[in-house]
């Protein structure tokens, strides 16, 4: 993206910035968030795996801030340290999805021919199955962990940065700065990752922050049906399925913390993806 | 006409597709499918090899795939192992329950979400366009399954208003004779005014969890549109030429806004034939989606695989319904 040395570019941002309080927000959040994932286990006042059923199902108070669980751990240190995990997963398989799906679609782009139509069915054939169905048969498939539901995440969210990649390389093929790249004895593979590559990863780091807040709640629902994650170990998800059994009895907050946690780090990603998609896109911005 | 044709013909490579991945994803599968069916202990191994015969599990990839499609023309899903009965036949049993609530859910995001990107659309940057921004990004943040979760806490444990979330019925009624399979549909055609009540007291909540997940995209979509055709020339020919407010947003915008929205619907069914899955396990609904976790959970592969293919099958039936309605409702898309 912009090189330090354009403070022209850098002053429009901040000033877009500063005009929209929303976006400081997301920004905000986010790193509030990343801090939260690498401090998680120093910043919590009880172990999250220590069990003491002498305070199990007790409400929120001053020694447990969020209350504590049907095993009386204590569910502030179970959701703080969980972040790190829901972050890695969400993070990880967009990060997968869009280095794989930018590679395929920018090659099938470039070269087209047969292999860009075997692929472009492909991914139809991908998109033609509901995301969250075809990650849950995919983690079935694979077998049930955490690496695979990350896998399962990465695969389902392929196709669209593969169209993506295909469509916005295709008309920058014949462009002057290619033609003289390759008038200048540049290779096909040097034309595609030196010249074409970083000019199309704009629109697909925006469709990338766009997608972690999905990518976190497909992980996290994946783990709520039992996939993926496994108890003990501290996950939103997991933690809500565990709460589940008690709402209809009224221990609501075994239910609504990790809940909570859960839907201010997509809302802060939502937020974050608005905010890039309108700092990173210059024909949004004036 | 052609034109829907041609879509019609499109969809059908592409379910072909759908059958081979599914084919392969149950054949990546842990496991031996013949060591599932012969859990007996008692089995040898030559009674083992038998059931792999008899499935046809010692053939070539190739003629398993023929087999499979044999099956799958015979509307043969395969057999579930936990119920021993056939994968279709409790489909058909389960479906109705899914589409009721999946129906109502999307019928009650569509009704809400509208009019609201409406309003939204009509003053841009007024409280009520912030209000409908934010329910719209909130709702999009919320997982269904916690919203689902606090909605019952609140109004079954808190206030009392709605029945325990068992279920399409309270165990104490007798289903009503089954015409649709839709319960609320059946009570009222057999005249039973108390079964109607309970059914659609059941379905409110999960057809709520579903319906504000839906409501984002839906209202997020009508109020662009709607912000689009109202400045677009066509709306500023009719200003100058009289025609009343009501009117211009009613018929002329709304009807040209009405394409994008259409296809945004396609899309917002897609996340809900997924998030199905989620809600039917957090109100215990008896749908094809929790028995498909139940599959999961008890190793049997056959519902999951016929699961995938159904659900697969719906969502593209449904972007060809999209894709109808898009070339009826806009002239420009036939040629």
């Amino acid at each position: 993206m912009s090189a330090p040395d354009h403070p022209a570019r850098h002053k429009g941002i901040f000033r877009a910035l500063r005009r929209n309080p929303l976006d400081l927000l997301a920004f905000g959040l986010f790193a509030l968030i990343c801090l939260i994932a690498v401090l998680g286990p120093l910043l919590v006042p009880h172990d999250p795996l220590a069990t003491d059923t002498a305070v199990a199902l007790q409400p929120p108070s001053a020694s447990h801030w969020f209350g504590t669980d049907q095993l009386g751990r204590d569910l502030f240190s179970r959701v703080v340290v969980a972040t790190r995990l829901d972050l890695l997963i969400a993070l990880g398989a967009v990060a997968l999805s869009m280095v794989a799906g930018s590679v395929l679609g920018a090659i099938i782009g470039y070269w087209g021919g047969v292999l860009d139509t075997v692929v472009s069915r492909l991914v139809d054939v991908l998109m033609a199955f509901p995301l969250f169905v075809l990650a849950m048969a995919l983690v079935a498939a694979l077998g049930n962990s955490v690496a695979n539901v990350v896998y399962a995440t990465a695969i389902v969210n392929l196709p669209f940065y593969i169209r993506l990649a295909r469509s916005e390389l295709r008309p920058r093929r014949a462009l002057g700065y290619v033609e003289a790249a390759r008038a200048g004895g540049s290779g096909d593979w040097r034309i595609l990752w030196r010249h074409l590559i970083p000019n199309i990863a704009a629109p697909l780091v925006i469709q990338a922050s766009v997608n972690l807040g999905w990518a976190m709640l497909n992980a996290a629902g994946l783990s709520f049906l039992g996939l993926g994650v496994r108890p003990p170990t501290p996950e939103w998800g997991i933690m809500v399925a565990e709460g589940a059994r008690f709402i209809g009895s009224g221990q609501w907050w075994i239910v609504t913390f990790p809940g909570l946690a859960l839907m201010l780090a997509v809302l802060a990603f939502n937020l974050l993806g608005d905010a890039l998609r309108d700092l990173l896109d210059p024909r949004l911005r004036r | 006409m052609t034109r829907i044709g041609l879509r019609v013909l499109s969809a059908i490579p592409t379910l072909f597709g759908v059958v081979v991945i599914t084919f392969l994803l149950t054949r990546v599968l842990p496991g031996d499918p013949a060591v599932f069916f012969a859990s007996n202990p008692s089995m040898s191994a030559s009674d083992i090899a038998a059931v792999r015969e008899n499935l046809g599990l010692d053939r070539p990839l190739y003629d398993q795939f023929l087999i499979y499609l044999g099956n799958l023309a015979q509307g043969n899903l395969g057999r579930s192992i936990a119920t021993g009965q056939p994968v279709a036949a409790e489909f058909a049993r389960r479906l109705p329950a899914s589409a009721e609530l999946t129906l109502l859910a999307f019928l009650l995001a569509v009704v809400v979400a509208v009019p609201l990107g409406l309003v939204a659309a009509l003053r841009p940057g007024s409280l009520v366009d912030h209000a409908v921004r934010l329910i719209a990004t909130l709702g999009v943040s919320m997982p269904t399954f916690v919203s689902g979760l606090l909605l019952i806490h609140v109004f079954y444990f808190r206030a009392g208003v709605l029945p325990e979330p068992i279920g399409r019925l309270d165990p104490f009624l007798f289903e009503p004779a089954r015409v649709t399979g839709f319960l609320t549909i059946d009570a009222l055609i057999s005249g039973e005014g108390q079964v109607f009540r309970a059914a659609l007291l059941q379905l409110l909540l999960p057809a709520v969890t579903m319906a504000l997940f839906a409501l984002a995209p839906l209202a997020r979509m009508t109020r662009a549109a709607m912000i689009a055709a109202l400045g677009s020339d066509f709306i500023r020919t009719a200003r100058a030429a009289g025609l009343s407010r009501g009117r211009i947003v009613l018929i002329y915008a709304l009807r040209n806004a009405m394409l994008p929205v259409v296809t945004t619907m396609g899309m917002v069914f897609s996340y809900m034939l997924g998030a199905n899955v989620l809600v039917e396990r957090v109100f215990s609904w008896p749908g094809i989606g929790a028995f498909a976790i139940d599959s999961i959970v008890n190793l049997d592969y056959a519902p999951l695989q016929g699961f995938v293919l159904v659900m697969a099958a719906i969502f593209i039936a449904v972007n060809l319904v999209v894709d109808i309605v898009t070339v009826l409702i806009d002239p420009r898309a036939e040629d």
